[in-house]
């Protein structure tokens, strides 16, 4: 009996979680276009309800019932199978994320390790969508995402490896509570130099501007998703926005706090404790998010042998130097 | 009763994935079955309480170590099966081979340790963590296998730069 109420609550709280990140994500592309369309001079969707609020459903609507093309010569199960394997995958790290202290469905002791896993599982989504779309603009593009995806990876996880060191932990949940002892309350300070570089590595693992080489029109089309089409591409976009937000939440429990304030602030303004931490959490990661847009916005897209340069001859080596440095000031100083 | 029922449900299915991994006709579709197969895998390793393996055997097995072997069967554009000479005819050799391995995975399974050995009991590790006292044993007791074995990784990848060295230079 009690094994059924354990499941019961856990599934409530999985479908909410999902619930309400979906809604995240159909806001995200109104915030983006309105961000975006400032920055140029526009004024972004105003048509659809009160200031185009409404944008975000005529989209999900439209896209939902556009006609779904399959080429001909598409391996269709596995032209199927792509964006399920995709959008699984992203959706199945929202599961370690703690929204507020001990709020993940799963505190895994393995919390960011499992993060990584289950991108490095999206990439083949993505170069299957490319195979079997059975044309060469999506197979380019898909190998060029692949490539990307897992150069990137490498960098990133080497720039973690940093803040596990000082926490001493790899729970999601230990890194943040580790942070509010710091001194300066985030480790986004003292290990400025893997913040930098986990952010440059975020941009490419979400294939976002300036990186977002598997969809530049100008030389493929559009990458992976050209053969795809109605709410196929819909699944793709979606998996998109949700691993900008897992990584937007990634750097804000690892370099930002997290839920947590620092320290010396709650101390010094003890009623900002009463203030629930998933406002907290949700204020760093839509920071984040208008950073992601604000890029956008701003910077050209780069070629790709320069973006191979840059992870492989430039992130590499600064975060392993990061890991090497963190190591022994750990040892010797602290 | 339930951890029995998941076990025998994984080796099933490893057995019965291995199987479909090296019958399929088409490369890609066994590549991705042997993703499935090593899912399953990390599975088993959860159900020994080795989470840090599980996810390393995701992280790098099939996030990095498969997807290049699905770069290499793309690449080389083999869409169908290549009808290749066998380079034994023989069944005696297969048997031959097959009792070997047989051989080889009985002793391991005896000569296995279902407690380890010195201070590492099961309580223990579980007190510390698995990931801490794998960092632990790895890097001061096997810290030099473990050197060894980066030296050996590293040998190769010297070489596969220098072969590309040459080809740009001509």
């Amino acid at each position: 009996m009690e094994l059924l109420v354990t499941i019961a609550k856990t599934v409530l709280y999985v479908a909410a979680v999902f619930g309400v990140t979906l809604l995240h994500v159909a806001y995200a592309t109104y915030f983006e276009r309105k961000v975006i369309g400032r920055m140029q001079g526009r004024i972004g969707p105003v048509e659809v309800g009160f200031r185009g609020l409404l944008q975000p459903f005529a989209d999900m609507v439209k896209s939902l019932f556009k006609e779904d093309i399959i080429p001909a010569a598409a391996d269709r199960t596995l032209f199927f199978l792509a964006p399920v394997i995709v959008v699984a995958s992203v959706m199945t790290s929202l599961a370690v994320i703690p929204f507020f202290n001990n709020g993940a469905i799963a505190n895994l002791n393995v919390g960011v390790l499992f993060i990584f896993a289950m991108a490095s599982l999206a990439v083949y989504g993505i170069i299957v969508a490319g195979w079997s779309s059975n044309s060469k603009y999506s197979f380019f593009g898909s190998i060029r995402s692949a490539a990307q995806v897992i150069s990137y990876e490498i960098a990133m996880g080497i720039s973690l490896a940093g803040v596990f060191l000082m926490a001493g932990s790899v729970n999601l949940n230990d890194i943040v509570l580790a942070q509010r002892e710091q001194p300066l309350g985030m480790f986004a300070v003292l290990q400025i130099v893997g913040f930098v570089v986990f952010v440059i590595s975020a941009f490419a693992e979400t294939n976002r501007t300036p990186f977002d080489l598997p969809e530049a029109e100008t030389e493929l089309v559009a990458g992976y998703l050209t053969e795809y089409s109605g709410f196929r591409y819909a699944l793709f976009f979606l998996a998109e926005y949700i691993s900008m937000y897992i990584m937007a939440a990634l750097i804000a429990l690892c370099y930002l706090g997290g839920w947590a304030l620092p320290g010396f602030v709650t101390r010094a303004l003890p009623f900002l404790e009463q203030v629930p931490g998933i406002i907290w959490f949700l204020i760093k990661v839509y920071a984040f998010m208008f950073f992601y847009f604000w890029v956008r916005a701003t910077l050209p897209r780069y070629r790709f042998d320069q973006l191979m340069a840059i992870g492989w001859k430039i992130l590499i080596p600064v975060s392993v130097v990061n890991i090497v440095i963190t190591a022994f000031v750990k040892r010797w100083l602290m | 009763m339930l951890p029995e029922f998941f076990f025998g449900y994984f080796a099933c299915a490893i057995l019965g994935l291995a199987m479909l991994t090296v019958t399929r006709k088409n490369l890609v579709h066994s590549v991705l079955w042997m993703l499935l197969l090593f899912l399953h895998i990390a599975c088993l390793y959860l159900f020994l309480n080795a989470e840090f393996l599980a996810v390393i055997q995701v992280i790098v097995y099939a996030g990095a170590i498969l997807v290049l072997f699905l770069f290499l069967v793309m690449l080389l554009n083999l869409r169908e099966e290549h009808e290749a000479r066998r380079f034994v005819k023989a069944w005696q050799g297969r048997l031959a081979v097959c009792i070997l391995l047989l051989t080889v995975i009985v002793i391991s399974v005896y000569k296995a340790a279902v407690q380890p050995t010195g201070g590492y009991s099961i309580t223990f590790i579980n007190e510390m963590g698995h990931t801490k006292v794998l960092g632990t044993v790895l890097f001061n007791q096997y810290v030099l296998p473990f050197l060894m074995t980066a030296l050996v990784l590293f040998v190769p990848m010297v070489a596969a730069i220098v072969l590309a060295m040459k080809e740009r230079k001509r």
